[in-house]
């Protein structure tokens, strides 16, 4: 079936399968930032924003994201870019496998949360697993990010 | 992972169930996010994505939630915030991660009486009809009874009560599923203890919430009434955790959740 959908502010029309996963469709039309790992949509890797929401790429059928809008790390060089920065400054980032997917959750956080307590920011994380770092150096790169450090 | 030969997004609720109704592997699709780990291979997958399913919302004394509506739009509704101390935000608040939450679906959660569901723990704690397109509208501890069948959950209906309420789990691990989840609440006089995760689907301990209700609680009549609760029920044993764990663990949780709803401010 054919899907017509806007990724990264650019209208595109694929042809997908019925039992395609969104990660999948993103991945095979170059956009490699979209990770996936687990298998089991507990790892984050995989995060993209569909209708500017925080999404597992890899649980929802590439069909259903039909008219959607689709953003993807790609689409947000800028921010990715202040961030990543700020993730690197604080030794935070390591193999970087999880860190798009990771940085699309940051992003969307700061989008919907204002002033978050660490607590709060521990919580809107908790979906985004990292095998390196421990998570103490991506909490203070959050805190310098969002400026509540 | 599934196969899904076909994909239908019906128009109307007719229609969906017609589909469904025609061969037995037609399978409504909520999140996916659980049955693409199955192996099942789906002759035609029925998308309710057109059927404006997804909204919660005051109806007629009760509030309404729509089958497609996620389980983090439950977490963030400010009416759901609101009421009964917030339980229901509270019991879905630690599956997985926000990106998980906003893909499940609360009409999947429901309707597949996962045993280790948050959510239907707390559903059940508080007055909670279920409405099933063939079958109608029906108290959700009936529908839980119910033998599995061929049907479509389109919402759910919760009473509009100043029921107090609270949830607790226990987990390994943040993030990991419930070893044992536990929703006490209070209306009037009336108390509900519901568990769940025991690993098999959440039940109402009958006796011990009867009990609860009959006299103003002492801090040694909640310890007889928890230990009711641990003895009616039955636990299993899983990776997470023994029979015996679980029904300490009840004990536990059913106490606590107890004094928690005594020390609501309306109390």
């Amino acid at each position: 079936m054919q899907i017509e959908l806007t990724i990264n502010d650019k209208m595109v029309k694929w042809d997908v399968a019925n039992d395609e996963f969104l990660a999948d469709t993103l991945r095979s039309h170059g956009l490699l930032s979209v990770k996936k790992a687990c298998d089991t949509s507990c790892c984050g890797l995989c995060t993209v924003w569909i209708d500017g929401k925080s999404m597992l790429s890899c649980s929802v059928l590439a069909l259903r994201a039909h008219g959607k809008k689709i953003t993807t790390i790609e689409g947000l060089p800028k921010e990715a870019e202040e961030f990543a920065q700020i993730l690197s400054a604080e030794g935070a980032e390591q193999c970087g496998f999880c860190s798009p997917g990771f940085i699309m959750n940051v992003i969307a956080m700061k989008n919907e949360l204002v002033n978050p307590s660490e607590e709060e920011i521990i919580h809107y994380l908790t979906g985004n697993l990292c095998r390196c770092t421990g998570y103490m150096g991506q909490l203070r790169a959050i805190k310098t990010y969002l400026g509540v450090a | 992972m599934f196969t899904i030969l076909n994909l239908v997004q019906p128009d109307n609720l007719e229609e969906a169930y017609q589909i469904l109704a025609d061969k037995r592997n037609n399978t409504i699709l909520g999140g996916c996010a659980f049955l693409k780990m199955g192996k099942k291979r789906i002759n035609k997958g029925v998308d309710l994505a057109n059927l404006k399913l997804s909204y919660i919302h005051e109806k007629d004394g009760f509030i309404e939630v729509g089958a497609m509506t996620s389980l983090r739009e439950l977490e963030t509704h400010p009416l759901l915030k609101e009421h009964y101390n917030g339980v229901l935000p509270q019991s879905v608040r630690h599956i997985i991660g926000v990106q998980f939450r906003n893909c499940v679906t609360v009409g999947a959660s429901v309707y597949s009486k996962y045993g280790f569901s948050d959510l239907i723990t707390a559903l059940l704690s508080l007055d909670t009809e279920v409405e099933l397109f063939k079958a109608g509208r029906m108290p959700l501890g009936d529908f839980l009874a119910r033998p599995k069948e061929r049907d479509i959950l389109v919402r759910l209906w919760i009473k509009k009560t100043l029921r107090q309420a609270t949830y607790l789990s226990f987990r390994n691990s943040a993030s990991d599923y419930a070893v044992l989840n536990v929703a006490v609440s209070k209306l009037d006089n009336k108390w509900t203890i519901a568990v769940g995760a025991r690993p098999s689907k959440a039940a109402i301990a009958v006796s011990a919430s009867a009990m609860l209700s009959q006299q103003d609680p002492t801090l040694e009549k909640i310890e007889e009434v928890a230990q009711r609760a641990s003895e009616e029920l039955s636990f299993g044993t899983n990776t997470r955790g023994t029979a015996t764990y679980r029904k300490a663990l009840c004990k536990a949780l059913v106490k606590r959740g107890i004094m928690e709803v005594l020390s609501c401010k309306s109390n």
